[in-house]
């Protein structure tokens, strides 16, 4: 398996811990009887930035400790750039990612549209995020594995 | 109607140029050896200008390198 392809699979498990714990953690803290939408957003604001900031941190330390096993284990030095094979995967990639976003995001506005409360437009609009950076990893290793 | 892409000689061309190696190839045209083992396996079609240094590698005009053919048979 090629470096490309072991990257996309760390990438997409590490994606799903992340999101599954941070949830796990975090969904317990919901205001149960939330009368006052002031507190409700408070929640659903702190919950994205957060989860926002601790995915990132999270996926660069993966990273680099993918990295450095890589090295260990392989005793080859990762690609240090992006061929044009590189480049047209991603390119794909960001394509999926960005069109399962925007379907979860008109799933999200069409909640309010129906009168759904607006803990559902939240829920749909963070798992949306979450199914677009998994549909952007599976594209990758998909294309890495089958072309392009 | 078949998948239309853009078949190669390389794995031949690369063992009559003193079998030089994927990497090594990779390294002469500037890419990861991965993209010629999507080259090779017909996962990719190169670019006009990958085409054109491929070519040059081995010393070759482009059409004795590259053909244009419908599905792997005929690769």
């Amino acid at each position: 398996m090629t470096y490309q392809e072991k990257k996309s699979i760390v990438s997409l498990i590490s994606t799903i811990l992340i999101f599954t714990v941070y949830c796990l953690y975090k969904f317990p803290e919901y205001p149960k009887e939330v009368l006052d939408s002031k507190v409700a957003l408070h929640y659903w604001g702190s919950f994205v930035l957060v989860l926002t900031l601790v995915s990132i941190a999270a996926h660069i330390g993966i990273s680099i400790i993918f990295n450095i096993v890589f090295r260990m284990t392989t005793g080859e030095k990762e690609p240090t750039f992006a061929d044009e094979l590189d480049k047209r995967i991603e390119l794909l990639a960001f394509r999926n990612s960005f069109a399962m976003f925007v379907i979860g995001f008109l799933l999200a506005m069409g909640s309010l549209v129906i009168d759904q409360p607006l803990k559902v437009m939240f829920i749909v609009l963070i798992v949306s995020g979450f199914l677009s950076d998994v549909t952007g990893s599976i594209s990758r290793l998909y294309h890495y594995r089958r072309g392009v | 109607m078949g998948k239309v892409l853009v078949g190669n000689h390389i794995r031949k061309l690369r063992f009559n140029h003193n079998e030089m190696t994927q990497q090594q190839l990779a390294d002469k045209v500037g890419v990861t050896r991965q993209t010629i083992v999507a080259l090779e396996k017909g996962n990719y079609s190169p670019s006009l200008e990958l085409a054109f240094r491929i070519a040059l590698a081995f010393n070759l005009p482009l059409e004795e390198v590259f053909f244009y053919g419908e599905n792997s048979e005929e690769r």
